[in-house]
């Protein structure tokens, strides 16, 4: 005799919760996710986030504004250096102090060069989520090079505290021009091959198109930034929208999508390669001479009020808001993490997927655990 | 940056920022000032917050004539002051009227030694205008205020992770829950009177099995 009865009950029981994660490897980290499942469609996911939460904005208002700096850098570690200048740039803004041009110049190329490594670990990691091992090999190799150029820069490759409030710690090496130079010629081709291994491929197209689509209201709506907002439609990059460090300076296009699924946010991050390429091509060619270093008092004092400056950084815009009482320490600072936010618009993007859609969401995405829990 | 169409912004004037002296008493006339400034008598060169007016206060001002609205600008950028009661009113008008749709930002201060303790500070941005703008609205310790999020999205997160920090509730908030602390925690982190090495030594010991997690 066949039981029938407990299938039944199974069958009839649409709702499963699931837990992914935070010990999973296709959520980039300690992020769980806890899944509603109608069979294997997905109802809802809620985040569980926190788990590398170290209090950075609270260590903030015990350090002084030069100690704080490496801090930043223990965000988002795989973009250290965009976390670094949006900080800077926001001490100076409060301070009233402008960068001389010449660090403004090494700020921008070395943000562009951070802004390729970043998107190098992202299109590995995604890849190697949807089933494609290749380019995960590739991307490492030239990630590799990127950080070789931080670390004859400043001697770090991750955590780089590349930049000091009120410009560059340090002079360029020599060869650095040509070292970017020469990196710049050879990653155009690799982007190229990374293309070739996936825009027309058969199941990368299955496993992104229609998956996880934001339309442009919705993205404005849930405060989404970077190739996210711009996957939708929405035509809107800091770089050109507020020009900070000198991209007034230098001609880019901003690519964007029409759809905003996963594989308008691939398209758009490859075609950011190729414009920070143009960007540190044309950068590197006439970085100005000078000083490197504006005058900064020795101790930092900025006048007491506060500033929100934000960046464009590879994840989206990176704000700061810095107060000041006028004391050598801020009184308040507070991070706006575009991982954190982007985060949040996951619950819309799973609705109606199936489970496997999901890893492809969260790697869509871009998050760094670190920059979400700070 | 575009952020100030009035042309208000504020130069330093050649001054060293070196020399200013613990400042007189943050944002200007009447708004919160930190409470580590000192009572200096005020140095004129020092770079302060000071009034805006502009075509936005004006248009903010005839909208709502009844409510006390205080409009600044610093480094550039403006601010307004809004009294919790309305600003609900004032941040629709913001979005749907002044095309203030993107909420960049929303997080919180917390003056100890004001009447009100803490400001809720919302960071919008226009794409039609390419402006942004803060909104910062001063909250009583125990208070509570309005939840944005039918206004702007993004707000789910954002307030939860105020409440989390500072214990500010927000009302009609969908979800309001603790956010990156564990739910149990007792205490709230960001609050000035939150020492940096002060912890739940109950939570720790009950949930981690050890002593202390210092």
């Amino acid at each position: 005799m066949i039981e029938t009865a407990p299938q039944a009950t199974f069958l009839d029981a649409n709702e499963i919760v699931i837990n992914m994660g935070p010990q999973h490897p296709s959520t980039h980290g300690v992020l769980r996710v806890i899944l509603k499942l109608d069979g294997e469609k997905v109802l809802g996911a809620e985040c569980v986030i926190g788990y590398l939460h170290r209090g950075i904005e609270k260590i903030a208002e015990h350090r002084t504004y030069g100690q704080f700096a490496p801090y930043v850098d223990r965000m988002d570690y795989v973009a250290a250096v965009s976390n670094g200048l949006g900080y800077c740039e926001s001490v100076e803004k409060l301070l009233g102090v402008e960068a001389p041009p010449r660090a403004r110049y090494v700020r921008t190329i070395l943000t562009e060069l951070n802004r390729i490594s970043s998107h190098l670990l992202w299109l590995g990691t995604h890849a190697l989520d949807l089933g494609a091992i290749t380019p995960l090999f590739y991307c490492f190799r030239e990630r590799e090079e990127v950080l070789k150029i931080f670390e004859n820069y400043c001697g770090a490759r991750l955590t780089t505290h590349a930049f000091r409030i009120g410009g560059l710690q340090y002079e360029l090496y020599d060869g650095f021009e040509e070292q970017v130079r020469t990196f710049c010629e050879f990653f155009l081709r690799k982007v190229d091959e990374y293309e070739t291994l996936l825009t027309h491929n058969r199941i990368w197209l299955e496993r992104t198109k229609g998956v996880g689509i934001l339309k442009s209201d919705q993205a404005i709506d849930l405060g989404v930034t970077g190739p996210l907002l711009r996957a939708s439609g929405v035509k809107w990059d800091i770089r050109k929208a507020m020009p900070y460090a000198a991209y007034e300076e230098f001609e880019f296009d901003i690519p964007t999508g029409t759809v905003g699924d996963t594989y308008d946010r691939y398209l758009v991050r490859m075609e950011e390669f190729r414009q920070s390429v143009r960007i540190c091509r044309q950068a590197v060619s006439r970085i100005p001479t000078g000083p490197v270093m504006a005058k900064v008092p020795k101790i930092i004092k900025p006048p007491a009020g506060e500033v929100y400056h934000s960046i464009e950084s590879p994840k989206g815009e990176l704000g700061y808001l810095v107060a000041s009482d006028g004391s050598t320490q801020p009184y308040r600072v507070r991070v706006r993490p575009p991982s954190f936010i982007n985060l949040q618009a996951l619950d819309r993007m799973v609705k109606g997927h199936l489970v496997a859609d999901v890893v492809a969401i969260i790697g869509t995405i871009d998050i760094v655990l670190g920059e979400v829990d700070r | 940056m575009a952020e100030d169409k009035e042309g208000k912004e504020i130069k330093p004037e050649g001054q060293k920022p070196e020399q200013a002296k613990p400042a007189p008493a943050a944002p200007a006339a009447g708004a919160a000032p930190p409470a580590a400034a000192k009572e200096a008598p005020a140095k004129p060169a020092v770079p302060a917050p000071e009034s805006w007016s502009g075509e936005l206060p004006e248009a903010l001002r005839k909208q709502f004539p009844e409510v006390a609205l205080e409009a600044f600008t610093f480094r550039g950028q403006n601010f307004f002051l809004v009294p919790k009661e309305n600003f609900l009113a004032v941040a629709n008008y913001l979005k749907s009227v002044s095309g203030f749709t993107m909420l960049a930002d929303l997080t919180a201060m917390d003056f100890p030694k004001e009447e009100k303790r803490f400001q809720v500070v919302y960071q919008m941005y226009s794409f039609s205008r390419n402006e942004r703008l803060r909104l910062k609205v001063p909250v009583g310790d125990g208070e509570t205020i309005e939840s944005v999020v039918p206004v702007w999205g993004v707000a789910d997160w954002l307030e939860r992770e105020v409440y989390d920090m500072f214990g500010i509730r927000f009302e009609h908030h969908p979800n309001l829950r603790r956010i990156l602390l564990p739910d149990e925690w007792q205490g709230y982190p960001l609050r000035k009177d939150y020492p940096i090495l002060q912890q739940d030594t109950r939570w720790v010991q009950e949930n981690l099995h050890i002593e202390s997690g210092q």
